[in-house]
């Protein structure tokens, strides 16, 4: 019989289907439900939000299972929620993108006013006890494109390229927001202190 | 390399992502430079701040279910077809023979369509539901289709498929998109199977057969000789096919 003109028979082909979307959206996007989770978390600042974002990216995930090709779920998954993410943002109409940044490296005149003389701000914030709010809040403080630069880094611990395709901007943008948000990370922490 | 070169690398060697010679480069620089080493010490221990100190937020419990609940069947039964392609093969050889389909699912969003599948699956539960199958109640197909024929302005095809497990019950008249059309009646086992004919318009391009499933019904839809046929039933997908399969065949 000519019933397979592949390896599998129309009967297969069909009950197959649904099932291997399934089985494939299991296991290359379920285990970066954290990573997507957090990264949302950080984007949106609410529990809620980042809620309904991750859910929204996970349905387009599914959506478009079929073009995806396995080779890097979490990126992939990240990309999407940030996608998602700013989608939301516009529908939502939260005007929370104001603060202005330049995209231009440290330059000299930066280097020798800061604080290199004093002791590490830092240091001296991990001595206190709530460090970890101050962190917090400092973070939540910066702009989202430094924001997302800094969270995938630090916390997702990715590297400049996967960066790059998940924010979608060249590698020298990358290293330039991650020091405009270090700087400015550092800039909260000592107001946090001084205050 | 002077300070402003360093400084420009400090990140990327704080995050290792400088080559080697580069990075070599930084190391025997911030050996003798105290200015570079302290604004190195400074990133560095925000960095370690930030990967200890900044709250990691774990996916909620339930997350994974909740998502779950909204993917695959029961999301498609809810909102989305998913129609396949069905491609067919050439002259019939065998009714199993005439068709094939790709692996790949087509998610295209067909509003007409759409809303024709739930008109048909309408259909087809008023039928189940009043007992109403047949206006013809008649396994015999020189009887149903002269009695159809006489009641619209078109004629269709008529077979009684009981060789390929699918015995034909009978016809009926439907009222869809304002228009008559008309139901042959096939039963498999104890399911009932409605195949809803009518002619195409005129300049609507052929299809290929489409599957959707919504509301434990699944429905076929094809295009052939200038008629649309529409099958639905609470049988399986692939019993549904193997009912076109058949009916096609035979046709």
């Amino acid at each position: 019989m000519g019933r397979s003109r592949g390896a599998r028979g129309p009967r297969e082909a069909f009950s197959l289907d649904d099932q291997t979307r399934v089985r494939r959206f299991e296991s290359f996007f379920v285990p970066h439900l954290d990573a997507a989770y957090n990264f949302a978390r950080w984007l949106t600042r609410d529990e809620r939000n980042a809620e309904d974002v991750v859910q929204e990216a996970c349905l387009r995930a599914f959506k478009f299972i079929d073009s995806f090709h396995g080779d890097d779920g979490r990126a992939w998954l990240l990309g999407i929620v940030r996608n998602t993410y700013y989608t939301w943002l516009k529908r939502n109409k939260v005007a929370a993108l104001a603060v202005p940044f330049d995209e231009e490296s440290f330059d000299a005149d930066e280097i020798e006013a800061s604080h290199a003389s004093e002791a590490s701000p830092v240091d001296q914030l991990l001595q206190e006890k709530d460090a970890k709010r101050l962190v917090d809040a400092a973070l939540e403080r910066l702009p989202e494109e430094f924001r997302e630069a800094i969270v995938l880094r630090e916390l997702e611990g990715l590297s400049y390229k996967e960066i790059a395709a998940i924010a979608g901007i060249p590698l020298g943008t990358v290293m330039s927001r991650l020091a405009r948000a270090r700087k400015l990370l550092l800039q909260y922490l000592r107001q946090a202190q001084e205050s | 390399m002077d300070c402003t070169s360093i400084r420009n690398r400090l990140h990327a060697y704080l995050d290792q992502e400088l080559d080697l010679p580069s990075a070599t480069a930084v190391d025997q620089h911030l050996a003798s430079c105290e200015a570079c080493k302290k604004a190195y010490a400074e990133q560095s221990a925000l960095q370690s701040a930030l990967r200890s100190q900044a709250t990691y937020h774990s996916a909620p419990a339930g997350l994974a279910q909740r998502i779950r609940a909204r993917i695959g069947p029961k999301k498609e039964r809810k909102v989305r077809f998913h129609w396949q392609q069905w491609l067919p093969m050439g002259a019939a050889v065998a009714a199993t023979a005439l068709l094939s389909w790709t692996a790949a699912i087509q998610y295209v969003s067909v509003s007409e369509d759409e809303a024709t599948g739930e008109r048909v699956i309408a259909g087809h539960a008023r039928s189940i539901v009043t007992g109403h199958l047949a206006d013809v109640a008649s396994s015999d197909q020189h009887s149903v289709k002269p009695w159809l024929s006489s009641r619209l302005d078109y004629s269709l095809p008529v077979t009684d498929l009981t060789s390929a497990g699918f015995p034909l019950v009978g016809g009926r008249l439907d009222y869809l998109d304002q228009r008559s059309v008309a139901v042959l009646v096939y039963r498999h086992r104890e399911h009932v199977i409605n195949l809803f004919v009518w002619p195409l318009q005129e300049g609507s391009h052929v299809q290929p057969v489409r599957s959707l499933a919504k509301r434990g019904y699944n429905v076929l839809h094809w295009s052939d000789g200038g008629m649309a046929f529409w099958a639905v039933s609470d049988l399986n997908a692939a019993e549904m096919r193997d009912f076109a399969a058949a009916y096609t065949a035979a046709e």
